[in-house]
């Protein structure tokens, strides 16, 4: 008689021939991608107008949710406050926190919900309704008429929304900062000018490039290879904003590791 | 020239064709009959090379599909327009822009005035009114959505046509529409067609010769006649669910 139940080999084995089935797809996905850089006749006004989608569909949600995170950095950072450091270092701490890290990866994994979601639920539908065989059927890529659009817009976007999130949050941070504690613009114009390195900017940006790329390729590779109609298009809705999720934290670990010591 | 031999494609467990030969000669129409879920759309898709066949061949006009690197697959597609069995049109874009997308000379598709021009003409191929392109698909009925789908297939001048499901989820009028349509674009353009079907009715109504596909493999090919003449029983208890082919006219 067949034992039943769990079988941790067997189960490691599908885990392992799942995970390389799925870098092989991402792969061949990529390399299509880089094929169909070559028709930028339809790529780039393509991008044009999904980038300006991206860009003012978030605008709302990024500066909502920066003047919120700078606001309470700036009241979490009164609440921890020891007297004995100079006030100037509020400054400092806020402007740092918000730039190297709150900037980017509260804004990456917001958007990998508001973007992911949307890129991996349109393709999905376009794959379940064959609207994707139908493009290639027609002797089109649809590399260049639906995927790189999205990833350029995505990679492209994410960085502009981190520079107005990181502006709005420092603001409001110190905004905030001055009603809990005896703090003065000089004070704080001073501690966030005198640590400040022209590479925490550009850091910035790198992370908030990576989060972009990362968001577009994934959430474009878990719908295009939707599969079982809606259910397929929910599970790859659900996978695209997680997996994002899950990349934009180990890349953060990945570049504050490699570009930061 | 369309020649399928010893097609076979299994998904999972499951052989949806077991080493199918198939051939469809210039200028004829065939219909492609079978019950629902044999396997007769995952055929067709292998003509255009949406999908690849585990083993044996498939050739049109002398090129091996499966084997045919991006760039000659995709001139190869620009022969071969498909029509898909729910329209498949781009929600996104009205009826006009993807009419357009049919157009496979890049030139052409860039020529705005060419476009537009093209775009009404299929759209009258079809019997609909050049106003038509202006809409978008949700705003369209079901016949309307694969009259547009078969003005996008057509938009390209292609060679040959494939159909899936022309029919299905139509009412009787609409379908007779559509058949009506099939006939009269194949005596138009000249195409060469395979009907993927199971109305029988609308297939012995468009086809020149007809194939049965079962259990995974093609039963029978022929004539209408000899379809009717046919004394397999699962050629007679496919066609006898749908009418008594005696009652047709030879």
């Amino acid at each position: 008689m067949a034992a039943s139940g769990f079988h941790p080999l067997r189960f490691i084995g599908r885990l392992t021939l799942g995970g390389l089935a799925h870098i092989g797809r991402l792969s061949l996905l990529s390399a299509e991608l880089f094929r169909g850089m070559a028709e930028w006749r339809i790529w780039l006004p393509r991008t044009i107008t999904e980038s300006a989608s991206v860009g003012v569909g978030s605008l709302f949600i990024v500066l909502l949710i920066s003047a919120f995170a700078g606001a309470v950095t700036a009241f979490q950072a009164g609440y921890q406050w020891q007297t004995s450091l100079p006030v100037y270092v509020l400054g400092t701490l806020i402007t740092n926190t918000i730039v190297l890290e709150l900037g980017p990866v509260l804004i990456g994994l917001v958007l990998a919900g508001r973007i992911g979601a949307r890129y991996a639920a349109e393709l999905g539908t376009m794959r379940v309704t064959e609207q994707i065989d139908a493009l290639e059927s027609l002797g089109r890529s649809p590399a260049s008429h639906l995927i790189i659009p999205r990833v350029l817009a995505s990679t492209l976007m994410l960085p502009v929304l981190v520079v107005i999130a990181d502006v709005v949050a420092v603001g409001f941070g110190w905004i905030g900062v001055k009603q809990v504690l005896p703090v003065t613009d000089w004070d704080f114009s001073y501690g966030a000018r005198y640590f400040w390195r022209p590479f925490d900017a550009w850091y910035s940006l790198i992370k908030a490039t990576a989060f972009g790329w990362a968001i577009g390729l994934i959430s474009c590779y878990m719908g295009f290879n939707t599969q079982q109609g809606a259910e397929g298009v929910g599970k790859s809705a659900t996978a695209a904003v997680v997996t994002s999720s899950v990349i934009i934290l180990l890349l953060n670990t990945l570049l504050a590791r490699i570009l930061l010591n | 020239m369309i020649e399928l031999r010893g097609v076979r494609k299994r998904f999972g467990e499951q052989t949806v064709l077991g080493g199918v030969n198939f051939d469809v000669r210039e200028g004829e129409t065939v219909a492609l009959l079978g019950p629902s879920g044999s396997g007769k759309s995952v055929l067709l898709k292998h003509i255009n090379g949406l999908l690849r066949p585990d083993a044996g061949s498939v050739r049109v006009d002398d090129l091996e599909v499966p084997a045919l690197r991006r760039e000659a697959l995709a001139a190869l597609r620009t022969k071969i327009g498909y029509v898909f069995q729910n329209g498949a049109l781009f929600d996104s874009m009205n009826v006009f822009e993807n009419i357009r997308l049919g157009l496979s000379d890049e030139s052409k598709y860039r020529d705005l005035e060419y476009s537009r021009a093209r775009v009404i003409e299929c759209l009258r191929l079809v019997n609909l009114t050049p106003e038509t392109q202006e809409k978008y698909p949700a705003q369209l009925s079901g016949g309307m959505r694969k009259r547009v789908g078969i003005a996008r297939a057509i938009a390209g001048a292609p060679k040959y046509l494939l159909y899936d499901e022309p029919t299905s989820g139509l009412d009787p009028v609409n379908a007779d529409v559509i058949d009506d349509l099939v006939v009269r674009l194949d005596d138009e353009l000249g195409v060469t067609s395979v009907v993927v079907t199971h109305d029988v009715r609308g297939a012995f109504r468009v086809a020149d010769r007809l194939a049965l596909l079962y259990d995974a493999t093609i039963v029978l090919e022929g004539t209408p006649e000899e379809f009717k003449q046919s004394d397999d029983p699962r050629v007679r208890a496919f066609l006898e669910r749908d009418f008594d082919p005696t009652s047709f006219a030879a």
